[in-house]
């Protein structure tokens, strides 16, 4: 009601939208969430759109537009390594700019930081968690641990209570963000709609694409002045291949546990090579780095027994 | 009679937002807050009671003031002090230290002598409050007070 008895004089400010995202700077932290994480499209479009929510609910609470304080709360699912807390931790950055919190600190916790062994160790452990996030965010990762539908005595339900009661008394000064695989977040949520009914935002974050597997393994050695030549390229490309249909696949994780054992393999084989060798020696991942992976046997990686006697004898 | 013990005693009572900045100056040197309380206040006693543990690693103001908020409500006539601790290595210590809370009447001290050998006279100050037993010192005193979270 208030918002209609506006005078006409009020209604006609102005506000400049563009100075308003340049003084927020969250163009930078939205074109650093472009630039270095790779494929996620539908999660950049959503927190596009609720950075562009947000500044203008600023814009609206300068102007006096009654605006209650938007509920910022989010939910991430998706598998492992597609990106949940690199994302949450740039949305920490984002609220920060636009004033939502005061620090844009990211506390992650998991079941064991909240919930306690026994009857009153729960609430001063979860208390001390929330203490720490205030003025942040904190990330609850595989939250659905905390609710266990098997044992109604478990203590988990004393943690989300809590939460719940801090997530409404205590908007201004934490977000919580929730994260978990897709199907059992939505069964926590359906055995706890509180939950569901405070958090406004629920993101997926979708596969990575064997093309986007490729970019993002590119982009980890490139940072750690690593290269691939062509013929690893194509090498570790048949790699990925095969590891995507095994078992424990983790996305993003995956390519940087094999991007790790592909240097361990490239030292054995510059070690036993001996000799003088050129810098960018040094920096290039071999095809045959990749091809005595486990993987192109069936194996799992990582179990892998490569001449370790080999090494050792250096 | 007010007591004057710590940082900013001798200025009016810190307003919450005056408490919240000194807080936030003491979290951005990296200082740890505790807060401690008591209903004895002789100078020489330097054994308050602690109010929960101190907060390490807590990164904004807000959530201290809701645990000097909690202290206030449990304990409206008690002092409440917050102490901001130093843990670099060569200091380790106490680096600022204020009342936030204070009983609404303090009665004071009297001066008590005492002849001693050779005519000679010993002081020593005397709280009126410590007349009474701990937790009933102060007017409108909880007596269930004991150390805090209830």
């Amino acid at each position: 009601m208030e918002c209609i008895s506006e005078t006409q004089a009020a209604q006609d400010e102005v506000v400049d939208i563009g100075v308003a995202l340049r003084e927020s700077n969250i163009q930078d932290v939205l074109g650093e969430l472009d630039g270095e994480l790779i494929g996620l499209v539908p999660v950049k479009l959503r927190i596009r759109q609720i950075a562009s929510l947000l500044l203008v609910e600023r814009l609206r609470e300068q102007m006096a537009l009654c605006a209650d304080p938007p509920s910022l709360h989010m939910c991430f699912t998706g598998r492992p390594g597609t990106g949940k807390t690199t994302v949450a931790m740039r949305m920490a950055k984002i609220l920060h700019r636009l004033g939502y919190v005061r620090r844009g600190h990211l506390v992650v916790a998991t079941r064991d930081d909240l919930v306690g062994q026994y009857v009153g160790h729960t609430a001063p452990k979860t208390k001390e968690i929330l203490q720490k996030a205030t003025g942040g965010v904190l990330f609850i990762d595989e939250a659905y641990y905390l609710y266990r539908a098997e044992n109604e005595r478990d203590y988990g339900q004393e943690a989300i209570e809590i939460l719940l009661q801090f997530m409404e008394n205590r908007r201004d000064d934490l977000v919580v963000i929730l994260a978990g695989y897709k199907e059992r977040m939505d069964s926590f949520f359906q055995s706890n709609p509180g939950m569901h009914s405070r958090i406004a935002h629920h993101i997926d974050f979708p596969d990575y694409s064997l093309d986007e597997l490729i970019e993002i393994a590119e982009l980890m050695a490139r940072q750690q002045m690593y290269g691939f030549d062509e013929d690893s390229r194509a090498a570790f490309k048949e790699y990925l291949q095969l590891r995507i249909k095994q078992p424990l696949f983790a996305n993003a994780r995956s390519v940087r546990n094999a991007i790790d054992r592909i240097k361990l393999r490239q030292a054995v084989r510059l070690v036993e090579q001996g000799g003088r060798i050129a810098k960018q020696e040094l920096a290039r991942i071999d095809a045959l780095d990749i091809r005595q992976s486990r993987v192109f046997q069936g194996g799992l990686d990582g179990a892998e027994v490569h001449s370790p006697a080999k090494a050792l004898q250096v | 009679m007010r007591i004057t013990q710590g940082t900013f005693s001798f200025l009016p009572d810190l307003t919450d937002q005056q408490i919240v900045s000194q807080i936030d100056y003491c979290i951005t040197n990296g200082w740890s807050i505790g807060i401690e309380h008591t209903d004895d206040p002789h100078p020489r006693n330097s054994y308050w009671e602690m109010w929960d543990l101190p907060m390490f690693e807590v990164r904004d103001p807000a959530a201290i003031l809701v645990e000097i908020k909690a202290c206030r409500k449990a304990l409206p006539n008690h002092y409440i002090k917050v102490n901001a601790n130093n843990p670099l290595r060569g200091r380790e210590t106490v680096a600022l230290s204020f009342i936030v809370n204070r009983p609404q009447r303090e009665p004071g001290f009297r001066l008590d002598r005492q002849e001693v050998g050779g005519r000679a006279i010993q002081y020593t100050i005397h709280s009126y409050a410590a007349d009474k037993p701990e937790g009933e010192r102060y007017d409108g005193e909880r007596t269930d007070s004991g150390n805090g979270r209830g």
